[in-house]
């Protein structure tokens, strides 16, 4: 009987131990995919087209510079509106806020964080562009700000949360030494709560850099996709095309094994190695702060 | 002195009204979306609606296929998410030294969790659908979608899991119980609501997304039901991008309808998890 515990409990541990590994397999087998697939590419388009600025691929013209000019544009517009209203909005409520009210609009940013892309994006078809059209009187409502605007607020559920956890681990004591010696509390805010929850934040505006530039189904159905080489702020204003888009609108037409269908694996390599530097940057600084927080507290 | 004290109150209430209002310019559109959701979706349902085929090159008729296929692919994620996810979760929490590797396993974890969902969809094509062969399939589909749902299930569990105080370990292990004992009858029990959190915020996520189903299963319009988990399938985001994007004349109400639906879908799940959550949060002994 003994023995048969024993046994059962070597093979549970075995099984528990291998689904402890599995993150690492999968993000090795992700990548490992997207190389087998993607780096063809690379041998049969020169790199000259590559880093061009036509993206024209039923005359094999292959530049990712206006794909990935154009996350970036929209990334950028995304990170501008999601950084003061997310970071404001973790601050309100975390030091502002009387509970009830917290505990009443934590779930609304919870709900928007679920909030299908698909549906976003569709409402911004058929609310936000027409009325950013003329608002602006611009000739087409799909244009890289509207696409902009969805992004930031789906990446504000991510900012607000990941910031109002960093500002929730600041410990009391800080807060209270600071009121003692008269400051206001929103000197406190400025001076010593959002200071030492600076690598959180920081952290979570990564994160939603993150989010941002992975959206797909949003930027495709609201950005117009016209793959033109944003230049200036001013093509905030004009249709673009993301590298997300370009593969989600693209992928389902060619055929396996094509040049083209392995230049969409290339922009899938891209947008795999932004994801990690984001993320290891944004866990780097994650990993420095326990670290300097374990010294202090030694 | 006291005309600097008095600005500088000012100057918080400012502040103070300045964030207010932020706030609530993030909430409110939050509350706008669902509600004018459901105002305008409410009229297009109908019994027919839901449990109708699509006719008339799908601007007629219901959307059932597009629910069952949804239901089924998140079921297919479940049975692969949810058994990997959690062992990983204990793995972690009750097993895991504190070295290099289990510090690589976590960030694999937070990377995982970055990866853009379209990458999943390339991913899921290229070793699912065409190495393994398996086609655009609900297979394929709840392969892909398990993956990109991993993170969520083994942060949010390990999280339960860490949150059972170390005396409860402590106690089952000196009356005699092995380590898969206690976790089995002592631990898993006392974490199972923060898991079922996890677990059903994961799905949710799974469900609502289009990027990943676009070549592993989505079928553009197939108005039959899957038979088996080799079958293509029609699924309700995809649905909803299809009827607003590539069908040209389609009635507005359906497209609303659907949105509609696909949204109580979702957060529906929402509730339910962030329900036993909070259930879970006023029960706690300890």
């Amino acid at each position: 009987m003994d023995k048969n515990i024993t046994r059962h409990e070597s093979l549970i541990t075995f099984f528990i131990k291998s689904t402890g590994y599995s993150a690492i397999v999968f993000v090795g087998m992700i990548f490992i995919f997207l190389l087998l697939e993607g780096l063809p590419a690379i041998q049969k388009v020169n790199l000259a087209t590559l880093f061009s600025s036509r993206w024209y691929p039923i005359e094999d013209y292959f530049g990712l510079l206006p794909l990935i000019g154009g996350s970036l544009i929209i990334t950028l517009g995304a990170i501008l509106i999601a950084v003061p209203f997310g970071i404001g909005s973790a601050v309100y409520l975390s030091e502002i806020a009387p509970r009830w009210v917290r505990d009443l609009m934590k779930p609304f940013i919870e709900i928007l964080g679920g909030l299908p892309s698909v549906v976003l994006g569709f409402l911004g078809m058929l609310i936000l562009s027409p009325f950013l059209r003329k608002l602006l009187e611009l000739p087409t409502g799909l244009t890289a700000l509207t696409g902009s605007i969805l992004l930031g607020g789906i990446a504000i559920p991510t900012v607000v949360s990941v910031a109002e956890d960093a500002l929730d681990a600041v410990p009391k004591s800080f807060r209270d030494a600071s009121l003692a010696i008269g400051a206001t509390e929103w000197q406190t805010i400025w001076r010593v709560t959002l200071p030492a929850a600076r690598s959180g934040v920081l952290t979570a505006i990564m994160l939603g850099v993150g989010r941002a530039i992975g959206e797909t189904m949003t930027v495709m159905m609201v950005t117009g996709n016209a793959p033109i080489l944003p230049k200036g702020i001013n093509d905030l204003f004009s249709p673009v095309r993301t590298m997300t888009a370009t593969i989600a609108a693209e992928m389902g037409e060619v055929a396996s094994g094509s040049v083209h269908y392995h230049v969409l694996f290339l922009i899938g390599i891209v947008l795999f190695l932004i994801s990690l530097i984001v993320n290891i940057t944004a866990s780097a600084v994650v990993f420095r702060q326990k670290k300097r927080q374990e010294r202090i507290l030694s | 002195m006291k005309s600097s004290s008095h600005l500088r109150y000012k100057q918080q209430q400012f502040g103070f009204s300045l964030l207010t209002i932020m706030t609530f310019l993030t909430i409110i559109p939050i509350a706008g979306v669902v509600i004018y959701i459901l105002v305008l979706g409410t009229p297009a349902i109908s019994w027919e609606f839901i449990f109708g085929f699509p006719r008339g090159g799908m601007r007629e008729g219901g959307i059932w296929p597009a629910i069952v296929g949804t239901f089924y692919l998140t079921l297919g994620t479940a049975a692969f998410a949810v058994p990997i996810g959690i062992g990983a979760a204990i793995y972690l929490s009750e097993y895991a030294p504190d070295n290099k590797a289990t510090r690589l396993i976590r960030i694999a974890i937070i990377n995982l969790a970055g990866i853009p969902s379209v990458v999943y969809g390339l991913f899921g094509l290229g070793l699912f659908v065409l190495f393994l062969q398996f086609g655009t399939s609900i297979l394929a589909g709840s392969l892909t979608l398990s993956i990109m749902t991993l993170p969520v299930i083994i942060s949010t569990t390990e999280e339960a899991l860490k949150s059972v105080p170390q005396a409860f370990r402590t106690v089952s292990i000196s009356v005699g119980a092995t380590k898969w004992q206690t976790i089995r009858k002592i631990i898993l029990p006392q974490a199972l609501p923060g898991i079922l959190t996890g677990v059903i915020l994961g799905l949710e996520r799974a469900a609502g997304e289009t990027a990943p189903i676009l070549f592993t299963v989505a079928a553009f319009f197939l108005p039959r039901l899957p038979s088996s988990p080799l079958d293509a399938t029609m699924a309700l985001p995809y649905h909803l991008f299809v009827i607003s994007t590539q069908v040209p004349g389609m009635p507005i109400k359906i497209q609303y309808g659907t949105a509609l639906v696909l949204l109580v879908f979702v957060l529906s799940m929402n509730i339910i998890a962030t329900t036993i959550r909070s259930r879970a949060r006023a029960r706690r002994q300890w």
